[in-house]
């Protein structure tokens, strides 16, 4: 397909064994990757995961060092990045500062010779809701309005696919919640294949079909969104798409249906279909919202996993839900959410507790359980002051 | 509404005034200095631009009156220096601007990963300076001499006639300009290009531009300030200049420009009027030029 006319539709991407290194590291392992036409497809990862490394290589801003890129079944590797059919919404949003609003609109239209620019541009801007500031300059525009100039003036040349990079960073919630809702009315109306580079698992979440978890130059997991959450493949997705409780321990006993995992001399079972691995040392985990909170002791049921009992160490009003952090000897703290249905915090800071959960609930990691846990989310504030909290205990404990 | 940018510089003189005596006092030593050192002798010129000869007084002698027909005398008896003042200036500042231009690129935009060599090549587009500009003339001067290695070297090879010179012409005296201006035009070009956001030229990759069109539709208009500021740098200096087309250095007879025009006026024929009159006129047409240019370029928003 050449630059010069619209694209229909979205366009198939595909990265072929993409390898990216730079002079001192290598940002991309190995990489294959498929985004079908019309899909909305996130990449999330923490920052230097290769992310925004994968973008580029796709905008042709940077070769990649093996492997191949197709877009629509044809060969772009080695087209230079204003030859590709192909536009990118910049971080930084990157508008020129010498021109208006408008030209900056017009200008991707302009450079490929289509019949009115100036009118196209114009529809453009009226879909974001700023043609009436089409004769500004880019600096004379609030954060949000230069967001969504940026997405205008790369929609506009109804590119096969468009190349988002974490374009939501720099606005306030709410004005984010409302750029969420308008891209992805934008890419159903337009049916656009998205590739959208996100640090942020909600945004992720919220908005894709298909959202891939990158770690260290290399895909951990993908799939839909709630598939990756129910049932993340490893510590590092089950950590950084939300939070998880994780225990580690050695099979004690499986039957066809479950398998039973012995920690710290508790026994805890996990659906075998849910589990990864069926022997020898595994990780089993939780996610905090699916646990509940006992203040006396419930009776042993077969069907739900019970600890206990520990004790509160923290807990934490976020008017919807409350957290608690609870304390039990030889495990990791526990996180439990719960939703403030009757009136506020049901358990005080150092009351004893039981926790307990459904068995079907439970998921089983794919990670060598030796291995320690890979990753600590680095720009999850709420796992952060966890793991502050936990060192400060453990320090504690110590004295 | 497009209107927001004059309604803040409306906005500033409704700011509270202050008088203060001690915002004077501290104003009063600069303007004691433009006051002597810069409105007396513009002044001082101006009258002497209109002087008359005293009746029968001596060469050098003149008084005070209103002889505005100085100024038609000089442009008459001088059109051909005045114009070959402004067409060797041009030629100096585009020529400048040529070879600078992708000097200051490559220190301030290719050589941004090492800062050891922008430094060291910042250091060698100032190294010149150490040497006063007179030497460096003269040392040129030597060089394209007719007896010089150079000059015969070619003469042997027969890239050039026989009978030819090079110093005397204008090319020399081109050639003098733009290589003693050169810095000039280097440094503002590299101030505003060191600070050039790459990431607009990918922009203009991304929105199908080529290389090219990068260049001419983002990167120069980027860079307008260095170079509003490096070619008048470079081009009120070379109008001016007496020292490139003098005959004691790369210039000759027909090379003469409106600095040597008023140096022998003032220094050889003593008529003091005629070489004031030309100093009024060099200023007034560099003022209108530079005011017309700096309008066109249209850098208000980049500044």
């Amino acid at each position: 397909m050449s630059v010069r006319e619209f694209a229909e539709r979205g366009a198939d991407l595909e990265l072929v064994g993409i390898q990216k290194r730079f002079p001192g590291f290598t940002a991309i392992e190995e990489l294959d990757l498929t985004i079908p036409a019309g899909s909305f497809f996130a990449l999330l990862g923490p920052s230097g995961c290769g992310k925004t490394t994968t973008l580029r290589l796709v905008a042709g801003l940077e070769e990649p060092t093996r492997g191949r890129i197709l877009i629509g079944g044809r060969d772009v590797t080695d087209t230079k990045s204003h030859e590709r059919p192909v536009n990118t919404v910049f971080q930084s949003y990157a508008l020129f500062p010498h021109m208006s609003v408008l030209e900056n609109v017009a200008f991707g239209l302009k450079r490929r010779r289509i019949d009115d620019a100036l009118g196209r541009a114009h529809e453009a801007l009226r879909l974001v809701e700023l043609d009436h500031l089409a004769q500004r300059r880019p600096a004379q525009l609030s954060g949000g309005q230069q967001q969504r100039v940026a997405l205008a003036r790369a929609i506009v040349n109804r590119p096969a696919l468009l190349l988002l990079d974490e374009p939501l960073g720099a606005l306030d919630l709410k004005l984010r919640r409302q750029m969420q809702l308008e891209l992805k009315t934008i890419q159903e109306e337009v049916g656009l294949t998205f590739l959208h580079v996100t640090h942020d698992q909600e945004e992720a979440m919220t908005m894709a079909d298909t959202v891939a978890v990158m770690n260290k130059g290399a895909i951990e997991q993908m799939g839909a969104p709630a598939e990756l959450y129910e049932l993340p493949r490893t510590a590092f997705v089950a950590n950084f798409l939300g939070q998880s409780n994780l225990f580690t321990g050695a099979v004690a006993g499986s039957t066809d249906a479950a398998i039973a995992v012995d920690v710290a001399g508790t026994r805890l079972t996990v659906p075998t279909a849910r589990a990864r691995r069926h022997q020898g040392q595994v990780t089993i985990g939780v996610r905090p919202e699916k646990v509940t909170l006992h203040r006396d002791a419930p009776a042993e049921a077969s069907d739900r996993n019970l600890i206990g009992p520990g004790r509160v160490i923290d807990v934490s009003f976020s008017g919807v839900s409350t957290q608690y952090l609870v304390a039990v000897p030889g495990m990791s703290t526990i996180t439990v959410f719960a939703q403030n249905i009757g009136s506020g915090p049901v358990a005080a800071e150092g009351a004893e507790v039981w926790v307990s959960w459904q068995v079907e609930h439970g998921f089983g990691l794919d990670d060598e359980a030796t291995e320690p846990v890979r990753f600590a989310a680095d720009d999850d504030t709420r796992s952060i002051a966890a793991q502050r909290r936990d060192a400060l205990v453990a320090e504690l404990e110590e004295h | 509404m497009a209107f927001a940018a004059f309604q803040t510089a409306e906005a500033v003189p409704q700011a509270p005034k202050r008088h203060s005596r001690i915002a004077l006092l501290l104003l009063l030593p600069g303007i004691a200095y433009l006051m002597l050192f810069f409105l007396a002798p513009l002044v001082s010129l101006l009258l002497t631009s209109l002087q008359a000869p005293r009746e029968f007084g001596d060469i050098g002698q003149f008084d005070y009156a209103f002889n505005w027909q100085n100024y038609v005398t000089v442009v008459q008896s001088y059109l051909p220096h005045i114009m070959r003042s402004f067409g060797y200036a041009l030629a100096a500042t585009v020529l400048a601007l040529l070879f600078s231009y992708p000097l200051a690129y490559f220190i301030g935009v290719k050589a941004r990963r090492w800062p050891m060599l922008q430094a060291l090549m910042l250091v060698l587009v100032i190294a010149p300076f150490f040497i006063s500009f007179l030497l460096r003339t003269l040392a040129w001067k030597q060089i394209l001499s007719d007896e010089s290695f150079v000059i015969t070297s070619l003469k042997a090879l027969s890239l050039m006639a026989p009978d030819a010179h090079f110093t005397g012409t204008p090319f020399a005296v081109i050639f003098g300009l733009t290589y003693n201006f050169i810095p000039f035009m280097t440094l503002p070009l590299y101030t505003t290009l060191e600070r050039l956001d790459l990431r607009y030229l990918e922009a203009g990759g991304d929105l199908y531009a080529g290389p090219f069109t990068v260049f001419r539709k983002v990167t120069v208009p980027l860079s307008m300030p260095g170079i509003v500021a490096g070619t008048l740098l470079t081009f009120i200096p070379a109008a001016g200049d007496y020292v490139n087309a003098s005959r004691d250095f790369l210039g000759g007879t027909d090379t003469q420009m409106m600095g040597n025009v008023i140096e022998a006026n003032f220094l050889v024929l003593l008529n003091y009027p005629a070489a004031a009159a030309l100093s009024i006129i060099l200023m007034a047409a560099i003022l209108v030029l530079v005011g017309l240019y700096v309008k066109r370029a249209g850098t208000e928003d980049l500044l």
